[in-house]
């Protein structure tokens, strides 16, 4: 009977050694179904692979072990190659640890490539604030905030869309009053002013949503 | 938009000027410059009667020779004035339709399919003579004698529904990509939901490009009943959020919205969209 850790670096080893795509895809899986913290390293590395199933199976691996796999996300974001960074932001975006703020933030504002905007901007929305400590919850939302109130003027479509869906999330999580303040105009504007459709009517049904309530 | 002054630089960081793009598109020297202006200008939508004259002339272009006898800025300058709207320019597009590069018919037909003037039909339909017999492949090329996606996709979209026989049968070409384009015309010209449930099978299927190509299809005519499937699809997000973004605005138009309330089918499909951002 092999101990867990052997059987761990089985799956590690299979992931290294397959040698096709659709075989490193389900190495992928089968490693990142062992939900254990010592594969982080490994699924992080797949990120680079250029195989986007594999890195699809390798960031889903990544955001169900949650946390733990934040402090090591964030510190390989800048030694890897392009594709690796935007897979592992969609994970950290995933995560919804308040600590991927500032990288969330700098995404959102300034990568060139729309799929990561976008998943960034939906993550600003949906970041697990009850894991700051108290006192730092409010200047964090507002950067949360305003980056997302300058995301619904971005020139791609989709990321406006994710920006809508992020202040709607925003908005369920801030206390009335305050800051909450700013987010029904930004998106009345939205519903008034956008050029695309789906847009519109993602606002609208945020609206809505504080109707309800 | 606020945007749109940013939007005027290019991926180089140059910026260009209407006046500049038009000289660049006129002069003859350099080959390169005119292909480039002949983009942008449809990129940036620029409606000006200077541009759309020299877009035109450069549908005529005997200078710009590819390696394979092909014709590069007549394809641009075709793709860029189907973006421009002008529909004066429907004759010279038409005039397209017999050039013996295929990629300029290809650009040509799908130009006016964007301009929607059905007055290009009966010139569509003679491009279909001889039914799926004569659709083979050119000996030596990538491609069938004539691009038969976009003249399908082209008379679905103008509703020509007097071509309906000729379309049928091509939903059994050998090529899977030209029974995607009949299905999708099909279903526009008759609103018979089976032809969007064979795209919707497609979507099951083991092949990445069809998959690719029938949501798109599917997002295009705007099938809501497909919504989930192509959820579901194994393709990219970015992708299934373009199609899911046709579909979604498809039905906004249809319940007339914003001026009506959202529809409770609308809420789903953005609900499927949220998941996929």
């Amino acid at each position: 009977m092999a101990s867990p850790s052997a059987e761990l670096a089985a799956l590690i080893n299979a992931v290294e050694t397959a040698d096709s795509k659709a075989g490193i895809v389900q190495a992928v899986w089968a490693l990142a179904a062992a939900n254990d913290p010592r594969a982080i390293p490994t699924l992080i590395e797949v990120l680079g692979y250029n195989n986007p199933g594999a890195a699809v199976a390798a960031t889903e691996g990544l955001v169900s072990l949650g946390e733990v796999a934040v402090p090591a996300l964030l510190e390989q974001l800048d030694g890897h190659n392009y594709g690796a960074r935007a897979w592992a932001i969609r994970a950290l975006a995933l995560i919804q640890d308040p600590r991927a703020l500032n990288v969330l933030v700098e995404t959102a504002r300034g990568d060139f490539a729309l799929s990561v905007r976008r998943a960034a901007a939906k993550g600003l929305g949906t970041l697990n604030w009850s894991k700051l400590p108290e006192a730092a919850v409010e200047s964090a939302q507002t950067e949360a905030l305003t980056t997302l109130i300058e995301a619904v003027a971005d020139p791609e479509w989709v990321v406006r869309y994710a920006a809508v869906v992020g202040l709607a999330a925003l908005a369920a999580a801030l206390p009335p009053g305050g800051n909450a303040d700013q987010i029904r105009p930004a998106l009345e504007t939205v519903v008034k002013h956008d050029s695309v459709p789906a847009v519109q009517a993602r606002a609208q049904m945020a609206l809505d949503s504080f109707a309800q309530k | 938009m606020v945007l749109e002054s940013q939007q005027l630089v290019n991926a180089q960081g140059e910026a260009l000027t209407v006046d500049q793009a038009i000289s660049n598109l006129r002069q003859t020297a350099d080959p390169s410059l005119r292909y480039y202006a002949a983009w942008w200008l449809g990129r940036f939508r620029v409606r000006d009667g200077a541009a759309i004259a020299a877009l035109v002339e450069a549908l005529k272009d005997e200078t710009d020779r590819a390696p394979d006898g092909g014709y590069p800025l007549r394809r641009n300058a075709a793709r860029a004035l189907g973006k421009l709207g002008d529909r004066t320019v429907v004759p010279a597009l038409m005039g397209c339709l017999s050039c013996p590069d295929y990629y300029v018919r290809e650009a040509a037909i799908q130009a006016l399919e964007m301009l929607g003037d059905d007055v290009c039909v009966p010139a569509l339909r003679a491009m279909l003579a001889g039914g799926i017999e004569a659709a083979t492949q050119v000996e030596g090329k990538p491609h069938l004698v004539q691009p038969y996606n976009a003249i399908l996709e082209a008379l679905g979209s103008l509703g020509a529904r007097a071509a309906v026989e000729e379309v049928a049968p091509f939903l059994d070409h050998p090529v899977p990509q030209v029974q995607n384009a009949a299905a999708r015309a099909m279903y526009q010209l008759t609103g018979d939901a089976a032809y969007c449930n064979r795209l919707v099978q497609v979507l099951q299927g083991p092949n990445l490009q069809l998959r690719r190509s029938a949501m798109m299809d599917l997002g295009a005519v705007g099938y809501l009943p497909a919504a989930g499937a192509i959820a579901a699809t194994l393709a990219e997000n970015s992708l299934k959020l373009i199609a899911l973004q046709g579909v979604l605005e498809h039905h906004l138009q249809a319940t007339d919205f914003p001026e009506s309330s959202l529809s409770s089918e609308a809420r789903q499909v953005m609900a499927l969209m949220d998941d996929l951002l």
